[in-house]
Parts: C-alpha cells; structure tokens; sequence
C-alpha cells in the first residue's frame, strides 16, 4: 500500500513524469498565446527527490529566489511552487514586457504581478493535465509571490505536507523565446491520498 | 579547534565550547539554540512542525517536531554535562513566508511553530532569552559556543545579533 514517496515504484513514477510533460506542453501553450510569440518549453526534466538536493539544484538554501505558490484542493490537494532565480526572473521580465532595466536590482510591482502570473499559468497547466488525464475536479487558490531564501521558500510545502515523507516531485523545465533561454522550476507536493487516487484514475496497482 | 557543524531540517546537534551551529533558511520553520554557559555545551534544532501528535505513529522523525526534539536535545545535553536547570534558550524563525488571504490554511504554521517552542521550553523551565521570530522573511543562525551569541542573517537586511 502506497504510503510514502519512496515507495513509488518506476511505473508510477513514470505516470508522474508523464503528468509534467503534458502540463509543460500545456504552459507552453499557454505562455505562447498570451505572448503571442512561440515559447518553446523543452522536455521537463522530472525528478522524485528529497528537500535537499531540490535546495541544491536551485542553487543552495540561501539563493536568492521568487517563488509562486498555487494551492489546490478538492479531489486532490496539494501545492505547486514555481520557482526562479533573480536572474531568470530578470530575464523572463524581458520576454514578457519591455524591460526598462530601471529597477536597481529590485523587481517593480508590475514584473512581479507578471512573474506571478506565469507562476499561476504553469501551476494550472499542471492541474489541468492531472484533472484531464484523471477526470478529478480540482480547484486551484489564487498565485501567492514570495522572494526570499530557497530553502525558506522550499520548506512551505514541505511543512504543509510534511506528513508524507520529504520527497518532492520536482520539475526543472527550459523556457527559450526570441533569443531568451532560461531555466524555470516547479515542485509538485500531492497528499498521499491523491497520489493514490491518481494511480488508481489511472488503472494502476496501488 | 572551533568547527562549523551544519543543522538540517528536521535535525539537531550538540556539542561543547568551542563550536558553531548554523541552519540554513529558515521559513516558517524554528530554530532553537540550547545553550549551558558554566558546562560549556549547547546545541541548536532545526523544527519544521510544532506537534508530533498531529501525525500518525509511523512518523518516526522526533527531531521534525517542537515537543519531542527539544526534550531530546535537552536530555541528550544532560548526557554530554549540561543541567537542565543552566539551560537558556534563544529562538530564531517561525515567518510566514507567503502573504495569503485572511482565513486560508496556509501561513499559520510558522506561529504555532513559535506557540509549541515555547510551550515545551516553558514546561522544561527552560528560559527564553532573545527571540527572533514572525514576520515574513527567511533566516539564516549561527549559534558561537564560545559567546553564546546567535547570529541572525537574513536577505536584504542587516545582521542580528542576540
């Protein structure tokens, strides 16, 4: 009986890698029309990992990082978190508005509420993925912006779901627009329980 | 010889003078720095949740919880010659890292976190003798062995000492 992240087992976790690639090819979608220009999302690299080699490969827990957190809830709860170093986020900032460069290191209320939006439109493609390969309702909260430590920022979901074992599903995905390649990255937390009724959606052996 | 001794989530350590603790980023996460000055040992825990009741019994992690970490510690300090009665306390953490809308679920932990620390220190007899807790940003302690001093470091801002 699934009670833990690591006793997933490499069907299952393959399901869930599965469920990335079509929520990144969702975004991707997403991203381009409201863009109306082509942003091309590479093949997501998903990764079932602990706290701390997600911590790491942000860049370690004091990294500078904005973090979007989209909770959901209904028949399967958990929460997503985009995740972007300042430096991407300076970047992508130039892909979505004409970047003015005056911010002086600081990111303006505009290009936060913009970064925030995208956090929002990448944690509902991923819903959506889950919810169209699932058939499950889920709703999702509005996107919530924090700029902070890494690990700080990590370790939010991670307490609200702490329950479950330390493991993440994490997400690392390249966005490239124009002459912009980045790197973006997304943490997937489900409740066991949805993670079960995933699996069992999908014709799989619990 | 003085040595850095990294505390995880989750986690704790303790040692004698010379040494220094530090964790890393903590969110709404508390760290607790134990400290006996006349022995001369002290200790620092990283705590993510504030009860371990909350969780069934096959969550077997002690040093994740406010209640059963601080009592381990303080009995493991006991073991490495502190007293109880000595010990004195400094707490850094317990943020609320994302402002959410009134009445939702998420962001209360960070205080309760704070609430259980400082029940179960209480109940230990334990004082509190600086605090640097709430508010919404992410922290970063050393804990000097050698002064006592618990070292606040947070992005964007100046460091504390307590």
């Amino acid at each position: 009986m699934l009670s833990n992240y690591d006793e997933l087992n490499d069907v299952q976790i393959d399901v869930l890698r599965e469920i990335g690639n079509i929520g990144a090819g969702n975004a991707a979608t997403a991203l381009s029309t409201i863009l109306d220009e082509r942003v091309e999302i590479s093949l997501p690299r998903v990764r079932i990992t602990d706290f701390d080699t997600a911590v790491n490969a942000l860049g370690g827990a004091e990294t500078m990082t904005v973090g979007v957190l989209v909770n959901f809830s209904g028949e399967a709860n958990g929460m997503i978190m985009f995740l972007l170093n300042m430096e991407d986020a300076k970047a992508i900032m130039s892909i979505l508005i004409q970047d003015d460069g005056g911010d002086d290191g600081q990111l303006s209320e505009l290009k936060l509420s913009a970064i925030k939006e995208i956090g929002n439109i990448l944690g509902s493609s991923y819903i959506n993925s889950i919810s169209t390969l699932t058939g499950l309702t889920i709703n999702i909260s509005i996107p919530y912006i924090a700029i902070d430590m890494a690990g700080a920022l990590m370790s939010v979901p991670i307490i609200e779901f702490g329950s479950v074992g330390d493991k993440v599903m994490f997400i690392e995905e390249c966005f490239s627009a124009e002459e912009n390649n980045l790197t973006s990255n997304i943490i997937m937390f489900a409740e066991i329980e949805t993670l079960k009724i995933i699996m069992e959606r999908l014709g799989l052996e619990i | 010889m003085s040595e850095l001794l990294v505390v995880g989530i989750s986690d704790y350590k303790l040692a004698r003078c010379p040494n220094v603790f530090v964790t890393y980023a903590l969110g709404s996460c508390v760290g607790i720095c134990l400290y006996d000055r006349q022995a001369k040992v002290g200790g620092l825990s990283h705590i993510m949740l504030p009860e371990s009741s909350m969780f069934s019994k096959n969550e077997v992690n002690r040093m994740k919880f406010a209640d059963t970490a601080i009592v381990d510690l303080v009995r493991e300090l006991t073991r490495l010659g502190g007293n109880n009665r000595r010990l004195v306390a400094k707490i850094a953490g317990g943020a609320q890292m994302f402002e959410v809308q009134p009445g939702s679920a998420i962001g209360t932990i960070g205080e309760r976190n704070i609430v259980s620390v400082k029940n179960t220190l209480h109940s230990l007899n334990i004082p509190i003798i600086a605090e640097d807790t709430g508010l919404n940003y992410g922290r970063t302690v050393y804990f000097d062995l050698d002064t006592g001093i618990m070292k606040v470091q947070s992005l964007s801002r100046s460091i504390k000492e307590f």
